[in-house]
């Protein structure tokens, strides 16, 4: 294999680099322009606002996970912290008749979210890894049972809610309509999108990289980790509670489940299943995750066991999440050779709904007949209806699960040998990544 | 004591146990600035963990470690790093991830004084740049800027460990077996290498090879058992009679 492709390849392809770069930036503006046009309903506008949100706080704890090798399981303290300050801060600001606009709000939580870091995070960023991550569900624990006590801030198990429209109006904006808060929340999505975007092309953010992959050897080209890891904890953060504030201005609303370790398993979530590995990885997650959680929460009432499932999913056959599983086509795409891979999916897809379908038949019976003693024991399901009570259901269930999984079995083998060709191929034609 | 400059390393009757293990076992050392020093010497006779005392990987149990006249035991790796000292690995250490471009470039990012910056433009940076792409040119990676490190060949991740380690320009050079597994054409190519980047700096080796030892060499210095027992030119080392006996006639058997 010579190196020779590569070289020449260089020189045009960087132009090219630089045009996707931003044609991909204005893409993004633009789908934030059209979005509310397509989908105008009060629904939608709210859906795409919590997308923002999502976006925001996933690629924040990315800065941690993905970037400098941290797993937190406590960072929606900066979240909730960040939100719990911008319900403050609306009061304060709407009962003093401070000349301060509704949307400098979010910079105030993303300070919160800095401080407190910057307060909390010195200890926990001396060690990576285990001693990290169980310092971080320490503190997380430590935060959510201070919020239960100190009630004056936090207002115990109900919040502290605010009114957003009663702050100083610029432009006569009241941000009372959904419509409004939606283009906020854009206007700072897309401020924190490019923010934590340039970060990772700074000299910190390549440090970032290198205590993430090897926090011995920083040592002995002049770094403190210890530092480094400080720093990107710091900016996780600010960013944090940036999303925090966002989504407090959404609801109104702050109260203890903001700080709570589901939250932060929001977080970790969308990043994994979206990819760690990418920037844009946390992105393509917080948009499914928000998505999948709207709509399954409406399917069934066991939503959280497939979001579950999903994850474990990810973890075990997908470890690079779907940015990371995109990714890996990319040889195969510049090399011309998707065709016969694209065919082995096609053909992989029937029996692996098959399977699915039968799953998840099989858990809503189970749930049926477990949990919902209330419920109708007649189901409705991909345009069926099933008594739960029936053996028949279960023999249906059962008989989907083994036959879809045989033969997706057979299929998924068949991909991977389909994708290993193609991959040689595209290694011959010098094609790496 | 020396009125005149103090040697570039200097260690001062050092210990270090693991456990009630003494390794390192009262060793003392001086290497001169500008020299190249070798240090040769059995396996597990305690090379590398005099390496890991200098650098500060490990603090010494007892004894002083000094750079350029000022004590530097127990300082963290990073501080001594700062002031002057780099080292590479015996077992290769790179930043596996990261394109053998990213792992030069931040190789040198302190030493340029770019340090935690978050406001500048990692790629719009002329000097770094222009130091990266001149520091591959000289490890012979150019080609293979922008592939991860951890599908580079052995011979390439040694060239690599001795980039990253003599990039950020630091004035002592500490390296611990670099043509380890190396074949012979290699070898004289990483011996070359070597000679043109430590060019004016302080070296000091850890090599096995004893061709390369002699060749390369201004004096060498033998470590057996945790303490130094002979330190030299290689003429008196060739023909010291306690090194004989206790090392060079082992290989020559
Ligand atoms: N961190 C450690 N803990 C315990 N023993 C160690 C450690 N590092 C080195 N040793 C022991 O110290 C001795 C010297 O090791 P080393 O310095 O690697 O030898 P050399 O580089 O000369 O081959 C060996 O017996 C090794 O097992
Ligand atoms: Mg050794």
């Amino acid at each position: 294999m010579s190196s020779t492709p590569f070289a020449l390849a260089a020189a045009p392809s960087r132009r090219r680099d630089a045009l996707q770069f931003y044609g991909a930036w204005l893409a993004v503006i633009a789908v934030m322009l059209i979005l509310p046009r397509a989908f105008s309903s009060g629904g939608a506008l709210t859906t795409f606002s919590l997308m923002g949100i999502s976006v925001i706080f996933a690629l924040s704890y990315n800065i941690l996970l993905g970037q400098t090798g941290m797993l937190s399981f406590g960072h929606a303290v900066y979240y909730g912290l960040g939100g719990f300050l911008a319900v403050h801060a609306m009061n304060a600001i709407g009962a003093a008749k401070w000349p301060v606009p509704l949307p400098v709000v979010p910079l105030i939580g993303g300070l919160a979210g800095l401080v407190f870091a910057l307060i909390l995070g010195w200890v926990s960023t001396r060690r990576s890894g285990t001693a990290f991550a169980m310092i971080s569900l320490g503190v997380a624990e430590l935060v959510a049972s201070s919020a239960l006590i100190l009630r004056s801030f936090f207002g115990g198990e109900a919040g502290v809610t605010a009114n957003r429209t009663k702050l100083f109006k610029l432009f006569g904006l009241s941000f009372g309509p959904q419509i409004q808060i939606y283009y906020l929340v854009a206007a700072w999505t897309l401020i924190a999108l490019i923010a934590m975007y340039a970060l990772t092309r700074t000299p910190f953010g390549r440090m970032c990289n290198a205590v993430r992959d090897n926090p011995e050897r920083v040592q002995f080209v002049g770094y403190d980790p210890h530092i480094v890891r400080y720093i990107a904890f710091a900016f996780a953060g600010l960013f944090a509670g940036i999303a925090g504030a966002l989504s407090a201005i959404n609801f109104e609303i702050a109260n203890s489940a903001y700080l709570g370790t589901q939250q932060s398993g929001v977080a970790l979530f969308a990043a994994y299943i979206g990819g760690i590995g990418v920037f844009i990885g946390p992105v393509i997650g917080a948009i499914l995750v928000t998505y999948l959680s709207l709509v399954l929460s409406d399917l069934s009432s066991v939503w959280q066991l497939y979001f579950g499932l999903i994850f474990i999913a990810v973890v075990a056959f997908a470890p690079g999440g779907i940015a990371g599983l995109l990714l890996r086509h990319r040889p195969l795409l510049r090399a011309g050779q998707m065709w016969p891979v694209l065919r082995a999916y096609v053909v992989a897809a029937p029996p692996t709904a098959v399977m699915l379908a039968g799953l998840v038949l099989g858990i809503e019976i189970v749930v049926r007949h477990t949990v919902g003693t209330s419920d109708d024991p007649v189901m409705h399901l991909f345009g069926y209806s099933l008594d739960t009570g029936s053996p028949l259901s279960w023999a249906i269930a059962a008989l989907l699960t083994l036959v879809g999984f045989t033969l997706a079995r057979l299929t998924w083998k068949h991909v991977a040998r389909a994708f290993d060709d193609a991959m040689t191929v595209a290694r011959a034609k010098g094609y790496l990544a | 004591m020396t009125p005149s400059a103090p040697p570039a390393i200097a260690l001062d009757d050092v210990r270090k146990s693991f456990g009630r293990l003494e390794i390192i076992r009262g060793l003392n050392l001086s290497v001169a600035a500008g020299e190249r020093h070798a240090i040769i010497g059995p396996n597990g006779a305690g090379k590398s963990t005099t390496f890991n005392l200098i650098s500060g990987y490990m603090a010494p149990t007892s004894g002083e470690v000094r750079l350029d006249g000022q004590v530097i035991s127990g300082l963290p790796p990073f501080q001594i790093n700062r002031r002057g000292l780099s080292r590479s690995f015996q077992v290769t250490n790179v930043f596996a991830h990261m394109s053998v471009w990213e792992n030069v470039r931040c190789a040198l990012l302190w030493t340029t004084g770019h340090r935690y910056a978050f406001w500048k433009n990692v790629d719009r940076l002329p000097d770094v740049r222009e130091r990266t792409a001149m520091i591959l040119e000289d490890i012979g990676l150019a080609a293979r800027a922008e592939v991860p490190a951890g599908l580079l060949t052995y011979a390439e991740q040694r060239a690599l460990e001795i980039g990253i380690t003599t990039a950020g320009g630091a004035k002592v050079i500490l390296l611990d077996e670099p043509t380890a597994g190396m074949s012979h054409a290699e070898t004289e190519r990483a011996v070359a290498l070597i000679r043109r980047l430590t060019e004016g700096r302080t070296l000091l080796i850890v090599e096995h090879d004893m061709s390369v030892v002699f060749g390369l060499a201004d004096r060498i210095s033998v470590l057996v058992y945790g303490q130094i027992i002979a330190s030299g030119t290689p003429d008196q080392i060739r023909n010291d009679a306690r090194v004989q006996e206790a090392y060079l006639g082992v290989e020559a058997a």
